[in-house]
Formats: C-alpha cells, structure tokens, sequence
C-alpha cells in the first residue's frame, strides 16, 4: 500500500453535490413535550380557576402603592449593599494579596466571619447591637444606638458586609487569573505596586470578576427578602403586612414572587449581555475595546454587534 | 573600566528554595556593549538578568547598576532593603524585554507605549504620545499604533515590547530571549530593530539562543552553566574556539 494525494496544483474543484439524506425522526421529543405540555395545562388551568385565589386580589394589588414602595426599598438594598460589597471587596481582596502579614490576616478574619455565619443571623445581630452597645461614639460624641441602626440600617449593613466576603473572593479569582507576566512588565517599567494592580491588573481582571459579580446582583435582590425578619419595608415586608391586614397572604405571595420575578428576569437579561461582552476575551481578535467603549457600544440604541465574532 | 561599568557582578549568588540557581557570579558590562548570555535552560541566565531589575533579589554578593547598588542602600558597612518605591524608581532607567512580550492587552501599541512616562515619570501625554510614535515608527509599527495586542503577530507584539521599554529612555536594556516565542519567519524582524539599537550605542545584555546574533552584534559573550560562568570572551572567538568541554558540547547542539 502507498499512500496516496491528489495535488490539485492550485485548480479548486468546481464544486460539489449537496448530500441528501432524510434526517433522523425524534418521535421522542414529540410525546415527551406532549406529556409536558398537558400536566402544565392541567396545572394552570387548576390554579387559574380555583375560587379559594381570588386572582382579582392579585392583580387589585400588583400596583398598591405600598407595594412599590416596597419594591423601591428592594431596589435600593440591592444597589446600595452591592455597591458597598464590591467596593469593601476590592478592598479585601487585595489584602488578602498582599504581602503584609497583618492585612492578610485581618481580611483572612473577616472572610472566616461573614462566610461562616449565616446572613439571616448577622441581619438579625446588626438589628440587635442595642442590647450590648446601648450607645455609640466616641467620648462625648455618641448617639443612642437604636435611632442610629434603623431596620433599613442593620439591613443594608447586614447584607453589605456580607456581600463585600463573597466579592473579595470573586475579586481575588479575577486577579489571580492575571497573567503573572503582566504585573512583572510592569514593574520593570518601574511602575509600583499600586499603579499596576490599578492600571494593569484590575482593568484585565474584570472579565472573570464581572460574570460572577452579575449573579451576586440577583442573588442579592432575593437575599433582600430576609430582612423581612427585622421588618424593613422592603418587598416581601410589604407584601406580608398587607396579606395580614387583609387575610390575604397567598395572593400578597404571588403578588410579591410576580414582582421578584421581573425584576430578575430584566436582570439576567442585563447580565447576559454584558457577559457575552466580557466572555469574549481581551485576548481575542476584535475583542480590545475598552471598557468605556464596550458599555458605551452596549448602550447606544439600535446596537449592531460589530468588531468581533 | 571598574568605576564605569554599567552592570557589575560580585560573587552573586541565588537560590530558590534549596536549589541554587547563581553559584557566585562574577561580570562587568562595559557601556554600549552587547553584551550576550548563552547557555542551556536551567543554567540561571534568565534568573540573573532578572536580579539586573530586581524582579528577583540576590542572596549573596553585590550588583551594581551604573555604580547604584541593586536593592539596598548602603551606610557605613550596614545594608538597607530599599522600599517598594525606591525598587521601582531604580527600574525606571532599565528596560526589559520579555519572552512572551507582555503587553498590556487592554491597551494599545501606542497606549502600551505611552503608559510608563505618563503615568511613572508624569511626563506631559503630548510629549509622551510624540515620542512614542516616533519609537513605533523606529520599530516599523507607525501603521499599528491604533492596533490591540492580539490584532498583532509575535513579531510586532515584541517590536512594541521593545518601544514600550525604551519610551523610558533607559541606560540599559535587558532581553530575555527575545525570539524564542516567535515563528522562526518573525525572528528577523526583532533581531533588526535590536541591530539597530546596539548600532545606537544602547546597552544590551541579551539573553539568548540565537547564536547568529551573538557572533555579529555582541561584544562579548558568557557561556553559563549550572550558575556558573564556563566561559566568556568576545563571541567570535568563544563560538569559534570553546575552550570548555561543556561550552563545546553546548554549541554542538545548537550549531
């Protein structure tokens, strides 16, 4: 046997038939999401029909103005403790990095703490600090501590602190997962340390810190639901106090889980977009826009997706 | 020559962990020169240019930098560790050349160029913007200067790696293995514009495999081995007559 090559010597064949062939049938996908569609049918229709839901209650109180209010105080603790979170994570996460012994450890402690204890105890604890600290300040400036930690307070300082333990080590990944080489070119150009971590190392870190960080958002605003337990008017507060008022809890529920429902749906679609913007890569052809560039381009209407694959 | 060397070596030594890596290295470069490190992976070329800038620091012996003790300061017969700052205004006046480049990949050629002097030595962004793209025009990438790293070859990464570091205006520049990452074809391009820099005068200790370079541009040559220096001398003569069993059996290998 030798082997064989046909040497076209630069000619390009002329072309060639399609194949035809009959494609293979999925007779199961058909019967599955018959199956499928028929339990849900029964479902909906069983919950759409039932007397006991009052569904005109619902929809009487989708729009309550208590309800969203609530929802803006929702919105607000997921925005300002993100905003905390990752600002205090950054934070943390170049402790964390550093070659200072005491930093390392101090933010070593805090992630051991607000990782190790759950958020709905801490929320419950920061809306207790009366009970040990009657009092807070300095010397001759101090203030009654129950005025100061109001419920929106120990809630939003709950769930900052907590977040800020989990973006230290979404931050962390992201500058870790920085070429060692990069921080290294910039140091031989005589750049010091903080230079680089701000010019060089964050600004390419943020492709792996932004996909996570999109999740921790939508988490957060269900996260926000738990303050309920100290009674911080948000959502799901909202929503509770009516159902009681009203003896109209299941259909404040559904009012409630209807508005969470939105507001992540718009939130993963948020995220998917900047995601596949990020996911995209610095590394790539076409892909070395800045990060201006890239939310500026993201947010002009009518975007066409441009410079890349 | 003692009090005009650019690079002087006393006895430096260096380890990682229990490895030695430098066995007590001993080396003056004159200024201007060309000066090319040889020698097999593993036998801490790389590791001693990198001690140069203090990217690694020594365990024994001194190195000097244009006369400038390289990380410490000395009082008396009492050494002082420099602090982070100081180690980076040292660096400012070397350049080094990586291996894999190193450009900044969120940046441009002419942003990579730019960022050192305007944000290290704080220098006016117009001054800094001429002259780089005069350097990127030096290196026959003026048509890049708006081009993302990964828009460009291995070839034109290094020649903006080669701008990038000498936008500092630098009295020494430091090569490690400035083509071994490239497609044979893309050699040349790099090995020109570092002809023309030795023909400028510019400093140069190249660590490298491409002997072809080292016989025509350098001035001298070490062969190292197991972190010692086997052999140094002009390179003409050292790669023509190795006087060492093991600089013999090295170019051997690699002729």
């Amino acid at each position: 046997m030798v082997s064989q090559v046909h040497v076209p010597g630069g000619a390009v064949s002329p072309g060639h038939e399609p194949i035809k062939a009959i494609p293979v049938r999925h007779w199961g996908q058909w019967v599955s999401a018959a199956i499928v569609i028929t339990i849900v049918g029964a479902l909906a229709y069983s919950v759409g029909t039932n007397p006991n839901l009052q569904w005109s209650i619902v929809w009487q109180y989708l729009f309550d103005s208590t309800i969203l209010r609530g929802m803006l105080v929702t919105i607000e603790l997921t925005v300002l403790s993100m905003a905390i979170g990752i600002a205090l994570g950054i934070v943390l996460a170049v402790m964390r990095l550093s070659t200072n012994p005491v930093l390392t450890t101090v933010s070593g402690a805090y992630l051991g703490f607000f990782r190790g204890t759950p958020v709905l105890v801490q929320i419950v604890l920061w809306f207790n600090l009366a009970l040990i600290f009657p009092r807070i300040g300095f010397g001759s400036f101090s203030a009654d501590t129950n005025s100061l930690i109001t419920p929106f307070g120990a809630a939003l300082l709950a769930l900052a602190l907590n977040e800020a333990a989990y973006m230290a080590e979404i931050v962390r990944g992201g500058i870790q997962s920085v070429d060692a080489g990069q921080p290294e070119a910039a140091h031989a150009l005589g750049m010091p340390q903080s230079l680089t971590m701000r010019r060089i190392v964050l600004p390419q870190a943020m492709r792996v810190i932004v996909p996570p960080t999109g999740n921790e958002v939508i988490t957060m605003l269900k996260t926000t639901s738990l303050v309920a337990v100290i009674g911080a008017s948000e959502l799901f507060t909202s929503a509770q106090t009516i159902g009681a008022r009203n003896f109209t809890t299941f259909q404040m529920l559904i009012v409630a889980s209807i508005w969470y429902l939105a507001m992540t749906t718009v939130l993963t679609y948020i995220q998917a977009h900047v995601e596949r913007r990020f996911a995209r890569g610095l590394t790539q052809q076409g892909g070395g826009l800045s990060l201006r560039r890239r939310i500026l381009a993201n947010l002009r209407p009518g975007r066409v997706s441009g410079g890349g694959r | 020559m003692t009090a005009a060397a650019m690079v002087k070596a006393e006895n430096v030594h260096k380890s990682f962990g229990h490895v030695k890596v430098l066995k007590g290295i001993d080396l003056e470069v004159a200024p201007k020169d060309v000066f090319c490190l040889l020698g097999p992976s593993g036998s801490g070329k790389s590791t001693f240019l990198r001690c140069i800038n203090h990217l690694e620091n020594i365990d024994g012996g001194q190195l000097y930098v244009d006369g400038r003790l390289v990380g410490y300061r000395q009082h008396g017969d009492k050494l002082y560790e420099l602090r982070e700052r100081e180690v980076a205004a040292h660096r400012r006046d070397i350049g080094m050349v990586f291996q894999r480049f190193n450009l900044f990949p969120h940046m441009t050629a002419l942003e990579n160029v730019m960022e050192a002097p305007v944000r290290v030595k704080k220098e006016p962004k117009a001054v800094v913007r001429e002259r780089a793209l005069k350097l990127l025009d030096r290196v026959g990438l003026a048509d890049k200067a708006n081009s993302y790293p990964a828009q460009l070859s291995g070839g034109q990464q290094q020649r903006v790696a080669i701008a990038r570091a000498l936008a500092m205006q630098p009295k020494l520049m430091l090569f490690d293995e400035p083509t071994s990452a490239l497609d044979p074809e893309l050699v040349g391009e790099v090995l020109d514009v570092m002809r023309d820099l030795a023909a400028e005068g510019m400093t140069m200790i190249v660590v490298t495999h491409e002997i072809g370079f080292a016989r025509e541009v350098g001035d001298a040559l070490v062969f190292m081995d197991d972190g010692v220096v086997v052999e140094a001398g002009p390179p003409r003569e050292v790669l023509a007559n190795p006087k060492q069993a093991r600089t013999k059996a090295f170019l051997s290998k690699v002729l």
